[in-house]
């Protein structure tokens, strides 16, 4: 197969580009998106692309109607997308409930910018992290990935769909304006070695008339996908393991509830990932994710040098969350910070996490810029 | 055209594990699925390669009730969802099952942009005047006057002419009949299944229960003759004067042409792309 991009070297490009380019090599070939400022490299990347590999790219009428036919375009057995910023986010949360009700493997990117409303549309900011973990109403889970390098945007785009496939659910990558836009150097690896991996199809008649029945015994049924003579009635109500509507019937719905949320919560070790720097001896803990968790890095070093024992817990997954891990690192810490452009929203998580163990101090900072080193050292000393 | 009876299209083509369908006594929708049906088995379609496509309110329900593939979706967007359905696979033959208020009022965007586009779809829409699910709300398709829960005193606003807009949005078919009118709207269906782009069948539907019962006419019969009453076919439209046509509804095939659809332009569109970059297939 032929890319319209050089593979298997290294580029110098965009956050949004690479994503955009390791959606295509993770086999995505449908986009649709609504332009916003600071993700709309990413639509402008996939318009260019998505032609010449044959994949779909198309501009929707609004990031409602984005989110929605990405969702059909899974039912129709594609490897599907859609990136936006904060108000279309906003948009697509009715959709994204949708998606996770019927267990359509999608991935959404949003580049957060500022706000509430239309905020700083060209500045980064990290506010729309409980939107992507809660902004959809019910109850529910859902996989959301934190990157804080271009490289990163790049592997954990591949590791979204490789995710939304295996979990048969939406994931979110959550990046923002700041890694949307930088340009880095990027290792874009031979496509032959990147590992992907599909969707669970039906394996015989009984799978295909129950397709909402966990056969596996992992929570995550065979998907119908459309135009195979499986005849899959799919349904955002309440539905039985036939895919029928169940809408009064309690047990019917805590169950499929149920099943939804423990296929991502029971399989937390798989998706969640983290990497530490200086935390084995560590006296104060720094939680930090996405491009601020670079500056808690610089910071570390500092503390260190300043003979105050740091250490960083970098999240690349912020949900599900290892409030487990949390409390662990509280029991070896006296304090926690959480550096955040945001006045706090994954603070929250680690002081719950935390349980009381060790104090958690949030080091809030809002209006596009992002945390200096010194920031963060200032709070810490 | 020779009609099959009514159980084999039924034995043929419902769930039988999803009956008794949740339409009430006199609703019209029923009638317009057997219609719907019945010009899918006459053009000897696959059950297959057909997906069925709803947003929300009580037609949206349909696609429960036949044996295909089907999407029941959120309201509003069954054409945003059948834009991908269509789009990421184009063999796949698309049937929108919609509302007034499903397309109207808050999908009113995405069907103008979907015909505007040319969007191969077949849109079969119910036209009550009303919102039946949640219990008799005017729709913005309802003519003055007539009442709704939200319009207790006879509605204010004027109506949206749901043929009218998507001639003028674009769309290769239209037509519209009341569903009295039914071999005129099995040809309809049959017609619009065909056409490659954007179609529309919308049918005046019977509402007794949550429309007709607040509009002083309590049965279906007694709506239907309403609709025989207001209704003007679209011949004699013509020699109408406005006056005459205050409060009439022009029933008949609107428009029939052949423009282009956006998976047959996609496609011109990425061997152009190909070309551009020099990428020679």
């Amino acid at each position: 197969m032929k890319y319209p991009f050089p593979v298997g070297e290294s580029d110098f490009i965009q956050g949004d580009e690479a994503i955009a380019r390791a959606a295509i090599l993770a086999g995505c070939r449908f986009y649709a998106g609504y332009p916003i400022t600071p993700a709309s490299e990413i639509f402008e990347a996939m318009a260019l692309y998505m032609p010449l590999v044959d994949g779909v790219s198309i501009q929707i009428e609004d990031e409602i109607g984005s989110l929605a036919a990405v969702i059909g375009a899974s039912w129709a057995g594609a490897k599907a997308m859609t990136a936006t910023s904060g108000p279309g986010f906003s948009l697509m949360m009715e959709n994204l409930g949708y998606a996770i009700m019927t267990e359509t493997p999608l991935v959404l990117v949003d580049v957060q910018r500022s706000g509430p409303s239309t905020g700083q549309p060209t500045l980064a900011a990290q506010g729309d992290v409980m939107q992507a973990i809660w902004g959809t109403h019910g109850d529910h889970s859902i996989i959301v990935l934190t990157p804080a390098t271009v490289q990163e945007a790049f592997d954990m785009t591949i590791r979204a769909f490789n995710l939304a496939e295996k979990y048969r659910t939406p994931v979110v990558l959550l990046t923002d304006g700041e890694v949307g836009h930088m340009r880095e150097r990027v290792n874009i690896p031979d496509p032959d070695e990147i590992e992907l991996v599909y969707r669970k199809l039906p394996r015989n008649e009984d799978e295909a008339k129950y397709p909402f029945r966990d056969w596996d015994s992992d929570g995550i049924p065979p998907m119908p996908v459309f135009g195979k003579g499986y005849h899959a009635y799919v349904t955002g109500l309440t539905h039985d393991e036939r895919g029928r509507p169940k809408t009064v019937e309690a047990e019917i719905h805590e169950k499929l509830i149920n099943r939804i949320i423990g296929k991502i919560e029971k399989n937390k070790d798989d998706i969640i990932e983290y990497e530490t720097f200086g935390l084995e001896d560590a006296e104060v803990a720094i939680v930090s994710y996405g491009i601020v968790a670079r500056s808690a890095i610089r910071a570390v070093k500092i503390l260190r040098k300043e003979g105050i024992k740091a250490g960083l817990l970098k999240l690349n997954v912020v949900w599900p969350f290892d409030f487990e891990m949390i409390e662990d690192i509280a029991e070896q810490v006296g304090k926690i910070y959480v550096p955040e452009m945001n006045l706090g929203q994954v603070y929250h998580l680690v002081k719950e996490g935390a349980n009381g163990k060790a104090e958690v101090e949030l080091i809030p900072k809002i209006g596009g810029e992002i945390h200096t080193p010194d920031d963060i050292v200032r709070a810490v000393r | 055209m020779y009609l099959k009876s009514s159980y084999d299209i039924r034995d043929k083509y419902l769930r039988k594990d999803m009956l008794p369908t949740i339409f009430c006594p006199g609703c019209g929708i029923g009638a317009v699925l057997q219609y719907t049906l019945r010009a899918i088995d006459e053009l000897g379609w696959s059950k297959d390669e057909v997906v069925w496509v709803s947003g929300i309110g009580c037609s949206a329900r349909v696609p429960g009730f036949v044996d295909f593939d089907g999407l029941h979706t959120t309201h509003g967007r069954a054409l945003a969802f059948a834009t991908g359905i269509k789009m990421a696979n184009p063999d796949l033959k698309v049937i929108a099952f919609m509302g007034d208020g499903d397309a109207a009022a808050i999908g009113g965007n995405h069907f103008i942009h979907a015909i505007r586009r040319n969007l191969d779809v077949t849109v079969i829409l119910i036209n009550n005047f009303t919102y039946g699910m949640t219990g008799g709300q005017v729709a913005p398709t309802a003519l003055k006057g007539l009442k709704g829960t939200t319009a207790p005193y006879g509605n204010f606003e004027n109506p949206f002419d749901i043929a009218n807009l998507a001639v003028a949005a674009g769309a290769n078919y239209v037509a519209r009949w009341s569903v009295f009118n039914y071999l005129q709207g099995i040809n309809s269906i049959k017609k619009a299944l065909q056409k490659k782009g954007f179609s529309l069948v919308e049918f005046l539907s019977q509402c007794p229960i949550s429309f007709g019962r607040r509009n002083k006419m309590k049965t279906g019969a007694e709506l239907i003759r309403w609709y025989q009453k207001i209704t003007v076919p679209i011949s004699k439209a013509k020699n109408m004067s406005p006056e005459e046509l205050e409060g009439k509804i022009v029933i008949g095939e609107f428009v029939d042409r052949d423009r282009p659809s956006l998976d047959e332009e996609y496609e011109r569109y990425k061997r152009r792309a190909k070309e551009i970059m020099g990428w020679k297939e």
